[in-house]
């Protein structure tokens, strides 16, 4: 990607739409699909895959490409559109989603999709990946960095902080944690399903760097990853974006009727026109 | 070596308060002539040598299995993940991904049975070279108990889609199993006995998986083995021949993908099959065998193994004499099922 780097905001802010704009259309497909948990990720996504990750479309094994591990593997719909729009593959294949026999299922298989470096849809899982493509780089002397978009809920899992502590003894400071912390899990609040605050300290306490940023704002997630250092050993990179799950829809902002849905009829054209109009400001008192 | 003295080897260093050594087999003196050593580690750095994709994982147990002997040799290629298998076997995973063929150890009950997701959708699915060793599988963990026993592996992993199983037989095999898992596409299972076990092969033989080894001619009936009980079958067959008794013995190494011929041959040349396991009776070997079998004319057939329970606690030579699947065992067992069957 050659404008890596000098990619201007509102071509980001458009991406993000654009993220958020293709997972309604093809949970259409599906009839049912993760609006939610990847409209709190768009920016991340957008900033990640437009902006920072160095990557190659025409070439998806090009051995010295940054890695890029989806560990909340349902926001894979979010993901999808993104890699076809780079080039990883033609763009009509998306209206295949789900359906059977598609390349493109709700979570994301790494035989099938181009350009997607690892599997996923067991949540806790992916930062092990990580670990592990982190130490192959090193291993064999190449200076990728790995990244690792982590979900807020699955931080319960126990593997996870087996990864972060795994990742801090090695000293991967070739490896990013990026957490979407958008504070909603399925059954309820994270802080009511299961406290996982203040995850900013818990990582740091194993060994990591953290930045706490807003994960919505794309000047403070391309911050973030100037911030981050070099590769070679030291401390694993960490940072935790606070979103907003739902984020750009009002009806689904911080509601847990939205992690799984399927918009139809007139619902479907209001959101649309919603997304497309850009982000209004959060108004925390409408949510739910 | 009597069990007691084996017992003592599996967390060698904790009788002398040490955590480590260089080659443990020095703790008690030359090894005896013949003795079979635990030769993973060894192997994997004589490999590793001429192929840099080889690393090598263990979840703190880099004594137990020997892999502290690829570490001594490759230390920047082995990786020590503590007691986290299921972070190591993905990361092993991610390690695959980048290219490199990592073999991760430690006992079965903990890299099969604990870590079976990590296996099916970090490994299988995605059709990674790891391979997962599983070390002191069945009993042999003996008065461990049943947290460390691992008689259930095999039929939880078999079932697993682009998952190759193998038992290795004896270290001379497991040298032969090693050699041909470098360039083997897919996740693999390997799954070892205690590393001392008695030999089978005088000499490494050459492996191709899925094709099982047969080790003695026998026209009355043919004993299915693996791991282990190879060479159980093989010393019940010896003495069954001094009764009369005309057994062939075949070493069924690789439990997936099941070498079906073998058991189509042994089921028309031999007319009846007992299959001899250190395994659950459900699920393991006998039960992929009895799949096959299911399709061919009726025939005598017994499944040998580990009865469905949780074995008692005891010294491993205790336990396979109790569940007879020591060589006397085996043999009193086929000596029932030939004479008995109508």
């Amino acid at each position: 990607m050659s404008d890596r780097g000098n990619v201007s905001l509102a071509v980001l802010e458009d991406r993000a739409k654009f993220i958020r704009t293709e997972t309604v259309r093809l949970t259409k497909i599906a009839g049912a699909g993760h609006y939610s948990s990847t409209f709190s990720c768009a920016e991340i996504l957008a900033a990640l895959y437009y902006a920072q990750l160095r990557i190659e479309p025409a070439q998806p094994d090009w051995p010295d490409r940054d890695r890029f591990v989806m560990s909340k593997g349902h926001v894979a719909i979010g993901l999808y559109p993104v890699l076809a729009d780079l080039g990883y593959f033609d763009p009509s294949e998306l209206d295949t989603y789900t359906r059977l026999g598609s390349k493109y299922g709700d979570h994301p298989d790494m035989k099938k999709v181009r350009g997607l470096d690892f599997s996923a849809g067991s949540l806790g899982h992916g930062l092990s990946v990580g670990v592990g493509m982190a130490l192959a780089g090193r291993a064999t002397s190449r200076d990728y960095r790995t990244y690792v978009l982590l979900g807020d809920g699955e931080l319960s899992e126990g593997q996870i902080w087996e990864a972060v502590i795994s990742a801090g003894h090695f000293g991967l400071q070739n490896l990013v944690a990026i957490i979407d912390r958008n504070g909603l899990s399925i059954d309820g609040h994270t802080e009511d399903v299961m406290k996982i605050e203040p995850v900013h300290e818990r990582f740091a306490s194993f060994g990591w760097d953290v930045q706490r940023i807003d994960g919505h704002d794309l000047p403070s997630l391309l911050e973030a990853f100037r911030n981050l250092p070099g590769g070679g050993t030291g401390r694993p990179q960490a940072i935790v974006c606070d979103t907003i799950k739902g984020r750009g829809v009002k009806r689904m902002e911080m509601s847990l009727d939205w992690h799984v849905g399927n918009l139809v009829g007139e619902d479907y054209d209001d959101v649309m026109a919603e997304l497309d109009a850009g982000l209004k400001p959060y108004e925390p008192e409408l949510a739910e | 070596m009597t069990d007691m003295q084996h017992e003592s080897e599996i967390f060698r260093g904790t009788t002398t308060g040490k955590t480590a050594f260089k080659d443990t087999r020095s703790v008690r003196g030359t090894p005896k002539a013949g003795m079979p050593a635990f030769v993973l580690g060894e192997e994997l750095a004589a490999l590793a040598k001429s192929d840099p994709r080889i690393v090598v994982a263990t979840a703190d147990l880099a004594s137990a299995n020997r892999t502290n002997d690829f570490r001594d040799a490759f230390p920047d290629r082995f990786f020590n993940f503590g007691i986290a298998e299921k972070n190591m076997i993905t990361a092993a995973a991610g390690m695959a991904a980048c290219g490199m063929i990592p073999y991760v150890a430690t006992f079965a009950s903990f890299s099969a049975i604990l870590g079976a997701e990590q296996i099916r959708t970090d490994c299988a699915y995605p059709k990674m070279p790891v391979r997962v060793v599983g070390t002191h599988s069945g009993m042999s963990m003996g008065f461990y108990g049943t947290s460390h026993h691992a008689l259930e592996d095999l039929g939880m992993l078999r079932c697993m889609a682009d998952l190759t199983v193998v038992c290795a037989t004896d270290a001379n095999h497991l040298r032969g199993v090693l050699r041909a898992s470098v360039d083997h596409p897919g996740a693999m299972y390997i799954r070892l006995g205690r590393g001392r076990d008695p030999e089978v092969y005088g000499t490494v033989p050459e492996i191709t998986f899925g094709k099982a080894i047969r080790l003695r001619e026998g026209t009355d009936l043919t004993m299915i083995a693996t791991g282990s009980q190879v060479r159980a079958a093989l010393d019940a067959a010896e003495a069954l021949a001094g009764e009369g008794i005309q057994a062939r013995v075949v070493d069924m190494h690789t439990i997936k993908p099941l070498d079906r011929d073998e058991i189509v041959a042994a089921a028309s040349e031999t007319g009846a099959i007992m299959t001899v396991e250190e395994h659950n009776v459900t699920g393991g070997l006998g039960s992929a065998v009895g799949e096959v079998l299911l399709d061919l004319p009726r025939l005598p057939f017994l499944k040998h193994g580990v009865p469905d329970c949780y074995v008692e606690v005891g010294p491993p030579a205790a336990l396979y004499a109790k569940y007879r699947l020591d060589a006397a065992g085996v043999a009193a067992t086929a000596r029932e099922f030939f004479t008995g069957r109508g």
